[in-house]
């Protein structure tokens, strides 16, 4: 679709669309106030038995030896299995979506073989007929191990005495393959200009080294899956996933089954954030189903998820930003060393990619490390590595502001990334909002709020989330009463169903209701990819715009029929069916719709999509904080986040994205991580002790949408449910400083934290 | 040998008996054995809210109760909190103020709301977050769940309002 | 978790006589906020709950200007913070119940299970000892009391012998001029397990402090009574000097540890900052101020 009609870096008023931009009650609202919609632990199935999973207690052991006897003879037990029942691996290199990787490392994380990588790491699992008697029958299973020590942080990995995980591991040098073992899974490195010279030229340089913390997606609902391996070898499984085809494959070459012999049916999801695109329980459940010849449960529990799914890498970054005194910045270098967890994988190449993204510098480095620990195996999680980045460079920029004696916000716009600004990982930007964002953040009335008051502060931040496309499918069928039917493949975490069946109900001039929308399972819908990415609304909804379309198409052909004419003559507006052959005809979506069957029958629109127009979204906060100085306790006083949506589909689930991202960052900023012992135990397994934002530690969230069309998608859509959650921690360590003066260097900034910089100042 | 023990209850207004092991926890009680899959399990230790009910005049996490304790008591869970198909002014406003996202953890605090509403007809947006702070949202960041509480407890006094007016004439 | 058995006595006498006959191998069980957490997690090997929800005396809660609070162990938090009355005249018990866990959790959580947890950060505690609380035990044999401070010896350790049973808490009527409160520190605003905290009591005589107790959560194994802080506000005038000494006085006594929720030092450090901040409001309250 084109983008003609305005010039380059305004904010765009946008067509007023009927549907589109409007604020419906979602289709599947009822069903989730009522408590009636099913989640994946509430499915009930006829002989369904219970499984529960041993899970290592070492960090780092050898498993010598696995003696499930006993288990398998215990009251009520029906299944007991290991990473024996798997069969062998070999060599053999899949993608599960991030990449080749070997078969024996996926395998592993679902059950270990050889190793125990983490503490958690599942080693065996049995069935039962309740959880209590699988849990009972957990003890009687004998592991023994042969303990090793634990290396837990990537600068500790990457020395040369540390703990080697994995024998076979071979570091991926700038792209290429060496017979370098130990940690370092790989290094990768992207430039742009001269980055010496870019020094030597600045006025004033400032650098920063900083620590974060593993912290976890934190969805309410833990993993589950449920599994039947039937008796005509087709496995089923219903499970709580971002994304059932990928789910499919993965599962499908974790059992060594063709893809076709699994069905997967995704029950809604409470919550994903990345944390449910990761297999762990449905070969599990699979392989105790196989065994026991019955449907088996498992769902994980809070600790299971805390310690053996997959938590956002810790990492340790460097960051450098050289600055004229006009406040042009000169060079930036960056240094992102992450915590991949037990095995490769550490989402540090997205974050290489959001750096310094916002700002148009002609001289960068950056260097990535993915460094293998002994901590559970890391995932995604909302914008995976960006928000890292940008606590590294936005509280740079901000010190920055300071030594030029200028405003953040002009500082940052002085800088900003455009249309053609082509960023030290290749890619140029299409059309971008960044400008946009920096703008409404500077005129917006919180910007020049007085702060009144001692210990209090106001910092402000940017980050960038590039979004992806990826696959989508969609078919739409016709009913007699001029309603329509919607089958697309996206699970719907946070009301996508409604934003996908909105741009249908737009093109077919149907209200939100008129369209019923089912994210169906992967035997009933064409291949789909995963809820995430900021992509759902984007592609999915590209797919239903184009399977809509597909419905008009064959809507007019009908029309053409009843009015002997041809089908280029009928044009479709407002709703209605029109032809002007001499004679004026028309008639209704809803009349042509009960006409079907005397014209040809049945009408099914489809398309299938992988969209290359992907609009990447900024998205910017102000915060005021007040910094109890005796104590280090932050409150924040007042959020306001900035996002630019491209077009918000449905402007009440693009205002509840920007404020759960915001509060997953104000958790990731202030009080969440993960305590490890030395030994590589998490001491703080527990939504007591992982500390998540309540609703008493946070003020509203107040939104502004900016929208600067996507040219790449019929409604100007850019994804929107990641670049939220990357400034954040940024924008709150700038006005915990100007609180406090204290310069924060590590994520969380916990009271005790803050207090001992305050002692420190 | 053991033994499961009976217990006779009300839930949600109707007398209720089962079989369970002293074990089972309320929460497993009425997902398990009653099929009421409403109330949901975050963490099982009391932290998160998803699983909360009424136990007679108060909301608890029901994965902190025994199934055995409530013989002889009453319980309300999310599945009787709309009255016949007429859903409760809370559940309506959650919709409309999109004061959702993923869902889960909105049962809990549905039953949560409407125990604050029923004591308290006006609380202030700080009574509100304390009350509610024992349950917690991953999605929303509370913003949309405290407006919908907002705006369900003003349409609750006006409709009470209504019908002082409509007694008294 | 394992098998247990449920049991539902209706009269102390009988709860006595369980708990001497399972011995270690039974609970309690009041609210379960603590109790149902640690069996499942496997560090209670109990097969037998005894529920003394059905126990009249321990569902006591009656207040009299001549007889004091009394609390039976088994009265969840909300219930005492709904009794107007108590509220009224213990504005220190209502800092503690209205902050245990959260809304639902004060639907079950009692004082007397906080007190039999016994763990360092347990909030009542300090409270308790700071009101001069003492604890009613029984066992099949009558009655007996001791001071709140006595009670707890190690973490997660009580004097309560098998067949000991707590049946209720004692608070003396407040003599006029009295004012109490308890503080803690937690990272978030609510739901956290203390890291340091305080319960402080004073009864004024004019401008000076006639009597004081103060006593701390999170900085030793047993949540401690810091006696000679107390002591040495008797007769020192109400200002900041006094109130320093005294908050100097308990951070000296405090004896924390480093763990996830807190360093050593920092725990310290917040001794002095909430006894201070905590003897402040008490004197606002023993001067008749309403604190929230």
């Amino acid at each position: 679709m084109n983008a003609s009609g305005y010039e380059p870096n305004m904010v765009l008023a946008n067509k007023e669309y009927n549907v589109v931009g409007t604020r419906p009650v979602r289709h599947d609202g009822v069903d989730k106030v009522t408590g009636r919609a099913l989640y994946g632990a509430d499915i009930q199935l006829a002989g369904l038995l219970q499984g529960a999973v041993l899970r290592s207690p070492h960090a780092h052991a050898r498993i010598k030896s696995v003696d499930v006897s006993a288990a398998a003879k215990a009251n009520g037990v029906m299944a007991v299995v290991t990473a024996t029942n798997f069969g062998p691996s070999g060599d053999k290199i899949v993608d599960v979506g991030e990449g080749p990787t070997p078969l024996a490392y996926v395998r592993g994380n679902v059950l270990a073989k050889d190793k125990v990588l983490y503490r958690g790491h599942p080693v065996a699992a049995v069935a039962a007929a309740s959880l209590h008697l699988a849990q009972e029958a957990l003890k009687l299973i004998k592991v023994d191990y042969e303990p090793l020590p634990a290396t837990l942080t990537a600068p500790d990995a990457m020395r040369q005495d540390a703990p080697v995980l994995h024998d076979d591991l071979r570091t991926q040098e700038l792209g290429e393959a060496t017979d370098r073992g130990g940690n370092l899974a790989a290094h990768f490195r992207h430039e742009k200009g001269d980055v010496e010279k870019g020094f030597s030229d600045a006025d004033v340089i400032v650098e920063s080294e900083l620590d974060t913390s593993t912290v976890h997606q934190g969805y309410i609902e833990p993993q589950t899956a449920t599994a039947l391996w039937n008796n005509d070898g087709r496995v089923q499984v219903w499970c709580s996933t971002q994304g059932a085809f990928p789910t499919r494959d993965t599962t499908s070459k974790v059992l060594g089954v063709p893809v076709s012999q699994v069905k997967v049916t995704p029950m809604e999801i409470g919550g994903g954030f990345g944390g449910k695109i990761p297999v762990y329980l449905e070969p599990v459940a699979a392989l105790l189903s196989k065994k026991s010849g019955r449907p088996v449960k498992i769902v994980m529990s809070r600790q299971d998820v805390f310690e053996a799914t997959g938590p956002t890498p810790g990492s340790h970054i460097k960051v450098k930003i050289g600055a004229k005194n006009d406040g042009t910045l000169v060079a930036a270098k960056a240094d992102l060393a992450f915590e991949a967890g037990a095995y490769p994988g550490a989402m540090v190449a997205p974050a290489a990619m959001c750096v310094f993204a916002a700002y148009d510098i002609d001289n960068v480095v950056i260097d990535g490390y993915d460094v293998v620990v002994n901590k559970p195996s890391t995932a995604a999680y909302r914008a995976p590595g960006a928000t890292n980045a940008a606590f590294a460079t936005e509280t740079v920029v901000d010190e920055l502001a300071g030594k030029l004696g200028m405003d953040p916000i002009d500082l940052r716009l002085k800088n900003a990334a455009k249309e053609g600004t082509r960023r030290a990982d290749g890619p140029k930007f299409r059309r971008i909002g960044c400008v946009e964002v920096l703008e409404a953040m500077q005129n917006h009335p919180h910007y020049e709020a007085p702060l009144e008051g001692p210990n209090r502060g106001r910092g402000v931040a940017i980050g960038f989330w590039f979004n992806v496309g990826l696959e989508s499918s969609a078919s739409i069928s016709v009913n007699s009463d001029g309603t329509v039917n919607l089958v697309e493949g996206s699970t719907d975490i946070g009301g996508t169903r409604t934003s996908i069946a909105m741009q249908a109900a737009e093109v077919l001039g149907l209200k939100a209701e008129q369209v019923q929308p089912t994210v169906a399972d992967t035997d009933s819908v064409g291949y789909t990819d995963v809820t995430g990415g900021s992509r759902t609304t984007f592609c999915t909804g590209y797919a239903a715009h184009n399977a809509a379309h597909d419905v008009l198409r064959q809507m007019k052909e009908r029309a053409a029929l009843l009015w002997e004419t041809e089908p280029d003559k009928v044009t479709f507006e407002d709703g209605t069916f029109a032809s002007d052959n001499g004679k004026r005809r028309s008639i209704g979506f809803r009349r042509l719709a009960s006409k079907l069957g005397e014209t040809g029958g049945p009408i099914v629109g489809r398309a299938t999509v992988k969209p290359r127009g992907v609009g990447g979204s900024f998205a910017g906060n102000i915060v005021d904080v007040e910094v109890d100085p005796e104590t280090g306790k932050t409150t924040i006083l007042r959020f306001t986040a900035f996002q630019d949506a491209g077009k918000a589909i449905h402007p009440s689930y693009v205002e509840g994205q920007m404020q759960g991202g915001s509060v997953q960052g104000i958790g990731w900023a202030l009080n969440e991580e993960y305590f490890m012992s030395p030994e590589g135990e998490m001491k703080n397994s527990t939504l007591l002790d992982y500390r998540m934002p309540t609703a008493l530690d946070l003020p509203m969230i107040d939104t502004c949408i900016i929208e600067v069309a996507n040219p790449g998608h019929p409604f100007g859509v850019r994804g929107v449910g990641e670049a939220n959650i990357v400034p954040p921690p940024a924008a709150v360590a700038n006005a915990i400083h100007a609180a406090a003066g204290v310069r924060m260097k590590r994520l969380p900034m916990s009271p005790p934290s803050v207090m001992e910089a305050i002692w420190a100042k | 040998m053991h033994r499961k023990t009976i217990v006779q209850t009300t839930i949600n207004g109707e007398a209720v008996e089962f079989l369970c092991e002293p074990r089972q926890s309320l929460l497993e009680c009425l997902r398990d054995i009653l099929d009421m899959t409403g109330s949901k399990e975050g963490c099982n230790d009391g932290n998160c809210g998803a699983c909360t009910v009424m136990l007679d005049d108060r909301i608890v996490p029901a994965c902190l109760v025994l199934g055995v304790e409530v013989d002889g008591k009453s319980v309300v869970t999310i599945e009787g909190i709309a009255s016949g198909g007429e859903l409760h002014p809370i559940q309506q406003c959650f919709l409309e103020d999109a004061s959702l996202q993923c869902g889960v953890c909105t049962p809990g605090f549905i039953v949560a709301a409407k125990a604050l509403l029923d004591r308290d007809p006006d609380p202030s947006e700080p009574e509100i977050r304390l009350w509610l702070a024992n349950n917690l949202c991953r999605c929303t960041g509370y913003d949309k769940i405290i407006r919908g509480v907002q705006d369900a407890a003003a349409q609750m006094r006006q409709a009470r309002d209504a019908d002082l007016e409509e007694t008294k004439s | 978790m394992h098998w247990v058995d449920y049991e539902r006595p209706t009269s102390v006498q009988d709860a006595a006589a369980l708990l001497g006959k399972h011995g270690d191998s039974a609970r309690c069980l009041a609210g379960g906020t603590d109790l149902l957490v640690q069996m499942r997690a496997g560090r209670v090997p109990a097969t037998t709950i005894i529920d003394v929800k059905e126990i009249p005396e321990l569902n006591q809660l009656s207040y009299s200007d001549a007889g004091g609070l009394t609390i039976g162990a088994a009265v969840p938090c909300y219930r005492i913070y709904r009794d107007l009355t108590a509220m009224k005249r213990y504005p220190g018990v209502n800092d503690v119940v209205s902050l245990i866990g959260g809304t639902q959790i004060q639907g079950r959580a009692t004082l007397g299970g906080n007190l039999c947890n016994a763990a360092p950060s347990g909030d009542a505690i300090p409270m308790m000892i700071a009101h001069g609380v003492t604890a009613k035990i029984a066992d099949a044999d009558g009655v007996s009391e001791r001071p709140v401070e006595e009670i707890c010896i190690a973490p997660g350790k009580t004097v309560l012998e098998p067949g000991e049973l707590l049946v209720s808490l004692h608070f003396p009527t407040p003599p006029s001029h009295f004012g109490a409160r308890y503080l803690r520190f937690i990272p978030r605003n609510e739901m956290d397990i203390a890291v340091a905290g305080a319960g402080v009591a004073v009864t004024l005589d004019g401008d000076t402090f006639a009597t004081a107790r103060i006593a701390l959560a999170s900085v030793a194994p047993t949540p401690l009574f810091v006696k000679e802080a107390g002591d040495a506000l008797a007769g020192l005038p109400v200002n900041d000097e006094s109130i320093q000494k005294a908050s100097e006085l308990a951070k000296a006594a405090a004896k924390p540890i480093d763990d996830m929720r807190g360093t050593a030092r920092y725990r310290s450090h917040l001794c002095e900052v909430l006894t201070r901040r905590a003897l402040n409001d008490a004197v606002r309250r023993a001067r008749g101020e309403e604190v929230e």
